[in-house]
């Protein structure tokens, strides 16, 4: 352990290509991310793979099982729904609503919280306490109730439903990011920039942040999951977008309701939204294992 | 001092459920979308939605409205439900006891099932029995309630129909129970065929609640023991020729158990949070399923003491387990 003490800070300019070779020597990062990265391609080019249209409902070819099972029709390989739309297309453009709500709700979260944590965490004082608060007073709310009471207030839509993550889950990254930069802020490199005289905010953004930064890309990867579920939930009570967009929790309450005529109409969304969770998870997790410098030795 | 520390929790609790209060009172009054228009028929004149609209009193201004409800909170009076058009206070009370019994037979699983795992991993450390649990457990975190209410549906719904797939009774199963406590009541009366039918109706929704917060624990227990079994006291109990078990369950255990209540009672609450949802799927009639409802209706009563029945919940869990951490750990005790 001796030489470990010796070891010069990392420096910062080899910093950038030295994260990317430990984050693409994590098999948890590599699977993860692949997956996620196949994903974002089927959302892009989901006009192209869909082999049918997602919203063409034919009522003589209703509730037609997946490939393989008896009585099916040619080119439908996951089946049909009750009113006769492709299951498979479905799930495809399903995609494009869920990848959405987990980009954009979670960078959003992520910034708020964030610039909150960082304020609360680096300038202390009546800051800190307001904030801290404020932090406290949310997480008295059970989030899945909260989420559902902020929607019925905002009314639904994809915008209401990314503005109710970002409500809830903001305190997720403020309190980590606090945390983390009163760690920061006592060591030596940040006496060391006060004493030369950087102005707070340059050490705050340039100094502070960067070596944030680990935990929270972290953290954002797991908010995707979270989010992902989340927007399945509220699709599945119904308080997310239209009824005519697929989403995989709108399917997923279809296939509730059909579930003795059609039980492909909820396995198809569920083993999609379930890998889609996992590979948020693995992500995460290996994205804290390689660039946390301490997991690494 | 001790009696002090609970009032002043006990003080900071209904400053944060009067908080909570507010908050849901006012984002509710800015909702669009009238909760009289929702129970109108098309040719009602105006003078009778007038009519109505004072009969609920939403004629006020807001710190009027707001000041009239608090008022009537305090004596117990919750106001009158718009979309069922029943007393709130009367459904919570039928209501609320279903989800308590659901919620506190998946806490009593979930620790149970997450403490055997963790005592199990723990014997098994270093042999190949150790990463199979691991491995598994870590699965299983990753499963939210959501997914695994859904996948307990399709399979022990659907594929083998083990279990019945909705509600909290057989209707055919024609009992009269004096309190809205199914389970127990049955139990208690020794109404035995009674309670299998509900005991059955519970078994899914209890594992989809159970199962993630097993696993927490399993992750947290094992590692605080793991942590312990390297302790001087755990070697000279083993020189003394313990067997490994009794090592576990009579001397780590004890000392191992403290962070993992802690947590178990924060993730409760989480567990709480997850019968809205759960009880939605397995059309399970407890508070979180009307909750969807009332807020789908706009039924401002309702959703109001739903949600100060949620707030309050949690707030008695917080200070039962802070109780419970102090209880367990002597050195809190004293101090």
């Amino acid at each position: 352990m001796a030489d470990v003490a010796l070891t010069p800070p990392a420096v910062r300019r080899s910093g950038l290509s030295k994260n990317l070779r430990a984050m693409l020597r994590e098999p948890k990062v590599l699977v993860g991310g692949g997956f996620i990265l196949l994903l974002l391609l089927v959302a892009i080019f989901a006009p192209w793979l869909a082999p049918k249209d997602p919203l063409e409902q034919d009522l003589m070819l209703g509730n037609l099982p997946p490939a393989g099972y008896p009585g099916t029709e040619p080119g439908y390989w996951l089946g049909t729904d009750d009113l006769g739309r492709d299951v498979l297309s479905r799930v495809i453009y399903g995609t494009r609503i869920a990848l959405t709500v987990a980009f954009v709700a979670a960078g959003l979260a992520a910034l708020f919280g964030t610039v909150l944590g960082l304020i609360a965490g680096f300038y202390g004082g009546w800051a800190d306490k307001v904030i801290s608060r404020l932090v406290d007073i949310w997480m008295a709310f059970p989030p899945v109730l909260l989420s559902i009471l902020l929607v019925a207030v905002l009314g639904s839509g994809i915008h209401s439903v990314i503005a109710a993550i970002v409500i809830i889950d903001w305190t997720r990254f403020c309190r980590v990011v606090r945390a983390e930069t009163q760690a920061q802020a006592k060591m030596d490199y940040v006496v060391a920039a006060r004493t030369i005289g950087f102005p707070r905010l340059h050490i705050l953004i340039r100094e502070i942040l960067p070596n944030v930064a680990p935990v929270l890309i972290a953290l954002v990867s797991l908010e995707m999951g979270i989010a992902v579920i989340v927007e399945a939930i509220l699709s599945f009570v119904g308080l997310s977008v239209s009824s005519d967009t697929p989403t995989w929790g709108g399917m997923i309450a279809q296939g509730r309701q059909i579930i003795y005529q059609g039980w492909w109409v909820l396995v198809a969304p569920l083993v999609v939204l379930f890998a889609t969770v996992l590979a948020f998870n693995q992500l995460g997790d290996g994205l804290r294992r390689a660039l946390d410098p301490v997991m690494r030795r | 001092m001790i009696a002090v520390s609970i009032l002043k929790r006990l003080l900071m609790a209904a400053i944060t459920l009067f908080g909570v209060a507010v908050i849901v009172f006012v984002l509710l009054r800015v909702v669009p979308g009238d909760p009289i228009a929702m129970m109108i028929s098309p040719g009602a004149s105006p003078e009778s939605i007038a009519a109505l609209r004072a009969q609920y009193g939403l004629d006020a201004s807001l710190p009027v409205q707001f000041l009239v409800w608090l008022k009537a909170v305090v004596v117990g009076d919750f106001g009158t439900s718009i979309s069922l058009r029943r007393n709130v206070l009367e459904l919570l009370a039928e209501r609320l006891p279903a989800t308590l019994e659901l919620a506190i037979v998946a806490l009593l699983v979930a620790v149970v099932l997450g403490g055997a795992v963790a005592v199990l991993g723990t014997l098994l450390r270093r042999t190949p029995g150790e990463p199979v649990v691991d491995t598994v457990n870590g699965l299983c975190l990753a499963v939210p309630d959501f997914v695994w209410a859904l996948a307990l549906v399709l399979v022990l719904g659907v594929a083998f129909p083990v279990f019945p797939l909705s509600g909290r009774i057989n209707p055919g199963v024609q009992v009269d129970f004096a309190t809205p406590f199914y389970l127990i009541e049955s139990l208690v009366t020794l109404r035995f065929k009674v309670f299998a039918d509900v005991a059955a109706h519970m078994v899914m929704p209890v594992l989809a609640l159970g199962l993630p917060l097993a696993a927490i624990i399993t992750r947290v227990l094992k590692e605080a023991l793991l942590e312990a079994m390297v302790q001087d006291y755990i070697l000279l109990a083993r020189l003394k020729g313990m067997s490994s078990l009794r090592l576990v369950l009579q001397e780590a255990l004890r000392n191992a158990i403290g962070p993992t209540i802690a947590l178990t009672g924060v993730q409760f609450t989480f567990l709480i949070g997850g019968t809205v949802i759960v009880e939605r799927i397995f059309a399970y009639p407890g508070i979180g399923n009307m909750a969807i409802d009332a807020v789908i209706n706009r039924d401002l009563p309702l959703i109001q003491g739903l949600v100060l029945v949620f707030g309050a919940l949690f707030i008695v869990i917080n200070l039962l387990v802070d109780m419970l951490v102090v209880a367990f750990n002597p050195r809190l005790r004293h101090g």
